[in-house]
């Protein structure tokens, strides 16, 4: 019978070997953003914010920015960029529009998501203003072009000279909604 | 064996033999009647995975869309990976922990019987589940069985269905290995110390407490898979702020560790059938034990080494890469230490003995093609094509598999007491390894040309090898029939088979009878008994 309770009592501190395992997956959540933020690797929260910057153009160098624009989820949108790509130098301030339409059919509430590409690039892109900053309503059938400012940072590594910005419009109709 | 007793209803299993009928299986609370279960159910899936697989290189034998659309294509690979591996690999493993190590140990049985019959129980369940995901709407999970959201999500009514069947799962090893390590921490025979238990008992300690770690840890991220999926959270929805690439970091810190519970107790396997027909003690003992453990500690800081094309800082690269060639170094210590058991002994080659050489030479050639894929400018042209396919398979399949087969051949003179039909064992042994070859070598050279995993569909430039691994498949599937006949042919009529089944052999079940008592060790072995079952 002494076997059998420390049978059991190793059992029970298995058992909580495991259930702490499983909280430990569910803390890899936070820790993903701690990690993210620390390295700034990937960090979807800095893109996604406005930047302070001051201009510091070094005409000396070129950088290809990309401009791309994704619709997964939001439906029946129509979404562009103004133009395909820019010629930019390092810190100096530039502008551009994206275009979208909505042909849902109803009112919808928009989220974009920025990202940058290569990693290695992100954190020297700053936008100064930017239309992925607030969630966008258009209404049925509105079409107008949405503004982002950005700077690239003169630090940038010289081995970068060409950057992918992407933007991914979600419906966020629900979500916010039940913000309100 | 006590004598038999025929009073229906009436089942006193601390002095008798086996309850009759169905309650001996259903109300199982002996190790080796679970073992059995464990096993039969691990060949059963054995064979469903692989009519999976057979469908899938019916298919890729030419290009273009013949026998199947491209849908139920993609569950079979997804099927084909989540049975083969949580249904045929995990349940055999946990079939010969169930059978060996309360012998091994001299132990009575497992320490805690009940919970190993529920255990058992919930397996035919979680795969009832899973494989009725084929049969509702929308078809079974075709996004590959790694789950990767948001394509995972996009599924039909199965993915519920085929998330619960893998809590089960997960259920059902966490409380296996629960048992495992209670059993071997608590439950040894005086004078089997833990640095001189079989090296088979050691290999699972160390993948038991694998299991206790990961397996809630993949519980957890199909978890929030679900509620991705059903209650509007976004730990990997990009819109709402989640990230699917921390999916992918979730299920592989799980799934890297996986991949070493899958293969460790075929390494402890290894190590009991290498001496034996070399007639020598293993060579390095405590060098193998350490050796395991060091592979078990680095299975959790590689994990990243599946992902590396999602992009990561150059420092990520630098540690994923050299952590993942770092395991090189205890993989290399023992296979060096089996080689040089087997040098300068007087060697025969029994069944158990051809296969445990095969998984020597084939495993060392997936460790090999697992090292070109942890240097990072490699694996991004290698990544998700053929290569990968037959590196893992590789590994699996002329790796764990084959370990399995050996041990079954090992031990199955032990378990049914009567010898096997060496000569079908012989020709088992010669068409598997003959056809495993010529299944997934041709894959590294299609992975090498650039032929991506997971489609239906190929570049003509691509056929001949496929055509020659689809020839290999069914070859391959083919004799796999062998196995079940000749087991069955052995418990029918095989030639009675003494203690020590193999001159060499060595370790506490060769003391029992063949076949062993229902209730073996019931008294501890002697200490004589012990010193004899236990030297290296």
């Amino acid at each position: 019978m002494e076997q059998r309770a420390a049978n059991n009592k190793l059992m029970l501190k298995l058992l909580g070997f495991a259930l702490g395992s499983f909280a430990f997956g569910f803390a890899l959540v936070p820790l993903y953003d701690v990690l993210c933020d620390l390295t700034g690797f990937g960090n979807q929260r800095a893109l996604a914010q406005a930047r302070e910057a001051t201009e510091n153009p070094d005409d000396s160098r070129t950088i290809t920015v990309d401009f791309l624009a994704e619709l997964p989820s939001v439906g029946n949108w129509e979404f562009r960029p103004l133009v395909g790509s820019m010629q930019v130098h390092p810190g100096r301030l530039y502008a551009t529009e994206f275009i979208a339409h909505n042909l849902t059919g109803q009112d919808t509430i928009a989220q974009a998501v920025p990202n940058i590409a290569p990693g290695r690039a992100a954190g020297y892109f700053r936008k100064t203003d930017c239309f992925c900053f607030t969630p966008q309503k258009f209404a049925v059938g509105e079409q107008r072009p949405m503004l982002v400012r950005f700077i690239v940072d003169p630090a940038i590594p010289r081995s970068v000279d060409r950057i992918t910005l992407s933007y991914t419009f979600y419906d966020e109709s629900t979500r916010v909604a039940s913000l309100n | 064996m006590a004598h038999e007793h025929t009073a229906d209803g009436h089942h006193d299993h601390d002095h008798h033999g086996p309850a009759h009928g169905w309650r001996r299986w259903v109300y199982a609370t002996n190790h080796k009647d679970i073992g059995t279960m464990y096993l039969i159910f691990a060949c059963v899936m054995f064979f469903v995975g692989g009519l999976m697989a057979l469908v899938i290189r019916a298919e890729l034998f030419q290009p273009g869309l013949q026998l199947v659309d491209p849908q139920f294509f993609n569950s079979m690979t997804t099927m084909h990976a989540l049975v083969m591996i949580f249904g045929a690999v995990m349940p055999a493993w946990t079939g010969l922990a169930n059978w060996m190590i309360p012998m091994q140990v001299g132990a009575p049985d497992m320490a805690l019987p009940r919970l190993n019959n529920f255990s058992f129980w919930i397996l035919p369940f979680a795969f009832t589940l899973l494989l009725a995901t084929l049969f509702v709407p929308g078809g079974a999970p075709a996004g590959g069985w790694t789950l990767y959201p948001p394509l995972s999500l996009q599924a039909g009514d199965g993915f519920p269905m085929a998330i619960f069947a893998i809590h089960l799962m997960g259920a059902s090893s966490i409380l296996g290995s629960i048992n495992v390590v209670v059993t071997i921490m608590n439950m040894r025979a005086p004078g089997v110390g833990l640095l001189n238990m079989p090296l088979f008992c050691w290999s699972w300690l160390i993948t038991a407490y694998l299991l206790i770690a990961t397996m809630p840890v993949l519980a957890g991220a199909v978890t929030m898979l679900l509620t991705d999926h059903f209650f509007a959270t976004s730990f990997f929805s990009a819109s709402g702020g989640g990230d699917p690439v921390m999916f992918q970091h979730i299920f592989w810190f799980f799934g890297h560790p996986e991949v070493y519970i899958l293969i460790l107790p075929a390494f402890g396997i290894i190590s009991e059938i290498v001496p034996t027909f070399s007639r020598k003690p293993l060579f390095g003992y405590d060098a193998m034990v350490y050796a395991t453990a060091a592979i078990a500690f680095l299975s959790f800081i590689v994990w990243a080494h599946h992902m590396f094309t999602v992009g990561m800082p150059l420092a990520g690269q630098l540690f994923f890469t050299l952590s993942t060639m770092l395991i090189s170094i205890p993989t290399g210590v023992k296979v060096f230490n089996w080689t040089a058991t087997m040098w300068k002994g007087s060697l025969t080659f029994e069944p158990p003995m051809l296969f445990a050489l095969a998984f020597l030479f084939l495993f060392t050639i997936g460790g090999f093609s697992g090292l070109m894929l942890a240097i990072v400018p490699a694996d991004f042209q290698y990544h998700d094509t053929y290569f990968v396919v037959a590196h893992f398979h590789y590994v699996l399949v002329p790796g764990a598999v084959f370990a399995i087969m050996a041990g079954v051949y090992y031990w199955l003179p032990k378990w049914t007491g009567k010898m096997y039909d060496m000569k079908l064992a012989n020709w088992h042994f010669w068409l598997s390894t003959i056809f495993v070859n010529v299944l997934f070598f041709p894959q590294h050279f299609l992975g090498l040309a650039g032929m991506p995993r997971r489609i239906p569909d190929y570049s003509t430039q691509f056929t001949d090898w496929n055509m020659v691994s689809s020839v290999g498949a069914f070859g391959f599937g083919l004799s796999q029939l062998l196995f079940p006949y000749l087991i069955w042919k052995c418990v029918k009529s095989g030639a009675k088979s003494e203690s020590r089944s193999w001159e060499g052999a060595h370790g506490l079940e060769w003391e029992l009878t063949s076949p062993p008592p229902y209730h073996s060790w019931t008294d501890p072995p002697s200490r004589e008994i012990v010193a004899r079952g236990v030297q290296h």
